[in-house]
């Protein structure tokens, strides 16, 4: 970035307020097509570059796999075939991606409805303790996620915590059936993802400048009127990340299915991992999961267009 | 402080409570998993009784100490690179609008789409095409790679409106671009990036698949060592392990607070 | 270094007109990835780069294997007497052991992959042969795990431990319980069943109630048992690999389909669970140590298998795990408890009814698609 010692005077209030003499970097720097330009690149060129590397490379091997076909004994035959991406649009697999997406929507929906407050009381009411809220959120994943949906399974179960308690208070005489059924799954994913939405929320609602709300209060609106007039569309970048962040990965989720689902609970994230592993079929597996990636991002690119937020896009 | 009006005092007592519930929802199972880390039995089902002797186990057990220290070096050294990165990249993508930024934007969202195991596969792949011999460092890479985008994200949610009038304000007092950065940008920045940074750090701290497939010989991190374990049983000692966890940060949180409250300025946007 | 360029360039003009298998095309995209991580490529040479530790004892052996499938001074005792270090990493399925494989991981000298995988790793090319001069002590191994359907003769696997997969059921729930797998489609029972994920292991469980060979390869037969399956769905509280163990143990599931080692921990945590080897028949299964193709201590590797088939450490491991040792010389030093136990050590009639599963080959396709639509529908 720029550091010229510029003998800078204020320049005059309405003028273009970034008029200076141009320092010797300056000079070099504009030589290339403009300074933002070429800082903007500066800045992006570490992240793009890993993820070039790391990441673009290794995946445009697999996706040449997805035009192949399944060897013998596993091992992946190179081809031009269409046919597994055909296999991956088959009507077999449509309800199990329509459940994926009906369980990670409704554990979205979930997850703002708690997240949100969340996120907006820390914003406004945390004061010093803000940060400290924030961490307190982090700190039941700062242990193994294996034992934290143990430890689920110990709550859900038959004899567990929630059926012993409730019949013990006479709530109940037969133990509910909470687990491995899609209520469980969905609540492992709500509350795995609770941070994903929390985080993003928060970032975006601590800038709220409160004196705005005061304001609106002053001038008489309710807190229902201030919260969607002013608030959510203040923190709707904060939506949207939100959203995103928890949506997709929760799509594609595939332990919580497994440890707390039942058989009719199966997701796609299970279908792509059975395909490299016991199936053994890499070919198949590359072009299901190129096949759900561009459902995604065409799905990202209209939703974050829907949201009007061009900054995130 | 203006004496808030009685309905504004009810709803910040009906918004702690929900808040409060939210937390207790955060916090159940690891009530349980506290408990269990008590339970005198070689798994985590049933109630068998009250022992302190994983704790004991744990202490003795060099192996899944290893584990958690290699999960710690990994998931601090790639949570910190995630983060400059990505909230510098973050910058440039809010701030900077050039041909190509629609490329980049879009490329952002590639790392999220990914299916971990294909990630973790297509990553190993590619590191054996190239010759790349498996280690900590692989590992470190291998989460870099699939941390900043979430960075990227939050960041730029954080960016969004921001008032570039602040940053020309700043600079018509005199400072140039890299003071304003530091001294305007920056700290308002700063909640973005600590969001970013906590969330990257529990993705590379929990992050099991591809991590499994980019580890090499010995790099066992404590997600790897708890996963192995769940054919034959994950032990209490897991539960004594992740109790662990929690003391050692809630005192560090505990400590935090403790300092700043000291340093006497109320501090809004403040680090860790 | 410039010796293995020439090897890559060779391939590449090769590959240009074979259709190559994947191994092959890697070291294609090798070399493009060699332009793109010139650092990283040397920082990859140097290391154990050849299995020079062909005859000589080196100090450092990496073994991976299962996790809690040792009993706990096997290891320390060899790093004592051969003053060797070792790295011992766990994983828990056979699928990703080889999926990480496949991809090119490396750096271990000893795996423990089950029966059919061996068969499909030596299909894959994955592993070497193991030098029997370094290991004498395989004479200690009962007649019947010297050939083995996939490795007649030991040339690329030492068996480790077997075991079978039948029923873990609660006595005290399932009081009318007898030893077939009809009761895995019990009524009665609804909710309370549970079943394997692994697509043979189910497949089995079919196809032994209807009496044909588990290894069929007759897509009528595959069909057929799938048809049961989807009849058994609906009773499903769910397939699983390994929270069976906890359910049992818990009363939470009555009727589980799992490994015989498995249901004895949840034997050991609940007194009224208990194992049986259906009538029907059970598969076998073994798991054995094996020496993966670029293994950096391939000497030291076949010392350590040596070492394990000696009676006495043989019998702690089985002592420790609960699962029964190949070993026959090992057991006089095996607790009686697990010798006369007929779910560990089936009686000679039960005996004849396992089978173990083979790789099919191109047939596994069958069973893939079968169980795909088992699990989607």
């Amino acid at each position: 970035m720029s550091m010229d010692a510029s003998t800078a005077t204020p320049s005059p209030p309405g003028e273009e307020a970034v008029i200076r003499k141009p320092g010797l970097w300056s000079r070099f720097v504009d030589r290339f097509r403009g300074r933002s330009f070429l800082v903007a690149n500066v800045l992006l060129a570490p992240t793009m570059l890993w993820l070039t590397l790391f990441l673009v490379l290794p995946l445009l091997v697999i996706f040449v796999y997805s035009f192949g076909g399944r060897g013998a004994y596993g091992d992946v035959e190179l081809g031009f075939s269409l046919s597994n991406y055909t296999k991956a649009f088959s009507p077999l697999w449509l309800p199990v991606i329509l459940r994926s997406f009906a369980f990670a929507g409704i554990a979205t929906v979930l997850t703002l409805a708690l997240g949100y407050p969340l996120a907006y009381f820390i914003a406004i009411y945390g004061g010093e303790k803000k940060n400290i809220f924030l961490i307190l959120i982090m700190l039941p994943f700062w242990t193994s996620y294996l034992i934290r949906t143990y430890s689920w399974i110990v709550i859900l179960r038959t004899e567990g915590v929630v059926n012993t308690s409730l019949s013990w208070l006479g709530v109940i005489s037969e133990p509910l059936n909470l687990l491995n059924t899609p209520f469980s799954v969905v609540l492992g994913l709500t509350y795995g993802f609770l941070p994903f939405m929390t985080l993003p929320l928060y970032a975006s609602l601590e800038k709220l400048d409160k004196s705005l709300l005061e304001a609106a209060q002053d001038l008489g609106a309710n807190r229902l009127w201030t919260l969607l007039r002013v608030t959510l569309p203040l923190s709707l970048p904060g939506v949207v990340a939100g959203t995103l962040l928890t949506f997709i990965p929760a799509v594609g989720d595939f332990v919580t299915p497994d440890l707390l689902g039942g058989p009719n609970t199966l997701m796609i994230g299970n279908v792509i991992q059975q395909q490299f592993l016991s199936a053994r079929d890499w070919a198949y597996g590359s072009a299901l999961s190129f096949s759900l990636m561009a459902i995604l991002l065409v799905g990202i690119f209209f939703y974050v267009r829907k949201m009007g937020s061009e900054d995130l896009m | 402080m203006k004496r808030k009006p009685k309905d504004q005092r009810t709803k910040a007592k009906g918004l702690r409570a929900y808040v409060a519930l939210v937390y207790a929802f955060l916090f159940a199972p690891i009530v349980v998993l506290v408990l269990f880390s008590f339970n005198d039995s070689r798994r985590n089902a049933t109630w068998q009784g009250f022992t302190m002797r994983w704790y004991g186990e744990l202490i003795n057990d060099g192996p899944v100490l290893d584990a958690l220290a290699n999960t710690m070096k990994i998931a601090l050294v790639a949570t910190v690179l995630a983060t400059v990165m990505g909230a510098l990249a973050a910058y440039a993508l809010t701030r900077y609008r050039f041909r190509g930024s629609g490329l980049y934007n879009g490329a952002i969202y590639v790392p999220l789409v990914i299916p971990e195991i294909v990630f973790g596969v297509a990553l190993l792949s590619g590191f054996n095409a190239a010759g790349v011999s498996l280690s900590l460092q692989t590992l470190i890479v291998a989460h870099v790679a699939f941390m900043i985008s979430f960075v990227i994200v939050i960041v730029r949610a954080r960016m969004s409106g921001f008032d570039r009038t602040l940053e020309e304000a700043a600079m018509d007092l005199g400072a140039n671009e890299f003071q304003t950065f530091l001294l305007v940008t920056l700290p308002f920045m700063a909640p973005g990036i600590i969001a970013g940074g906590l969330l990257a750090f529990v993705l590379s701290f929990d992050d099991f698949v591809i991590t499994f497939f980019n580890s090499g010989v010995g790099n066992t991190t404590l997600p790897l060592k708890v996963y192995s374990m769940v054919k034959f049983g994950v032990t209490p000692e897991i539960n004594a392990i992740s109790v662990f966890m929690l003391a050692f940060s809630s005192l560090l949180l505990l400590l935090s607070w403790r300092i700043q409250r000291q340093s006497g300025k109320p501090v809004v946007t403040d680090e860790e | 270094m410039g010796k293995r360029e020439d090897e890559l360039k060779v391939l590449f003009i090769k590959g240009m007109n074979e259709p190559m298998s994947r191994r092959g095309f890697l070291r294609r995209a090798g070399t493009t990835g060699l332009v793109l991580a010139g650092a990283g490529w040397l920082a990859g040479c140097g290391g154990d780069e050849g299995g020079s530790g062909d005859t000589e004892m080196s100090d450092q052996l990496n073994i991976y294997n299962w996790s809690d499938y040792i009993a706990e001074d096997t290891i320390p005792n060899f790093e004592e007497e051969f003053g060797v270090s070792v790295t011992y990493d766990n994983y828990s399925s056979n699928d990703t052991l080889l999926a990480k494989l496949q991809s090119g991981a490396a750096g271990y000298d000893i795996i423990v992959p089950s029966d059919y995988m061996v068969t499909t790793m030596l299909q894959l090319d994955l592993l070497q042969p193991i030098n029997l001069d370094n290991v004498p002590n395989i004479e200690n191994l009962y007649p019947r795990f010297r050939e083995t359907p996939f490795d007649p003769g030991n040339e690329y696997s030492i068996p480790w431990q077997w075991g079978t997969t039948g029923i873990g059921y609660n006595m005290e729930r399932v009081p009318d319980f007898r030893p077939s797998w009809e009761m895995m489609w019990d009524e009665q029972y609804s909710g309370n069943i549970t079943m394997l994920t692994e697509i043979r292991d189910v497949f089995a469980v079919a196809l032994f109630r209807l009496g044909y060979d588990i290894n069929t390869t007759d897509e009528a037969q595959i069909n057929e048992a799938k048809e049961l399956l989807l009849e058994q769905k609906p009773l499903l509280k769910h397939y699983t690999s390994d929270t069976y163990i906890d359910e049992l143990a818990s009363n939470d599931t009555w009727l589980a389909h799992g490994y015989s080692g498995d249901v004895f921990q949840a034997v050991a945590e609940n007194e009224s669970v208990g194992y049986a080897i259906p009538e029907e028949g059970a598969v076998i299964w073994v798991d054995s140590m094996c020496i993966p193709k670029d293994a950096p201590h391939k000497y030291t590797a076949e010392a350590f298998m040596n070492y394990v088939l000696q009676p006495e450490v043989g019998a702690a491991i089985s002592n420790y795990v609960w699962y029964a040792s190949p070993n026959q010389a090992a057991e006089e030093f095996i607790d009686p408890e697990i010798l006369d136990d007929p779910a560990i050590y089936p009686p000679a009639e039960v005996e004849a009814r396992l089978q173990f599963i083979e790789d099919l080959g191109e047939a596994t396709t069958l069973y893939n698609d079968a169980f795909a639509e088992l699990r989607a529908t």
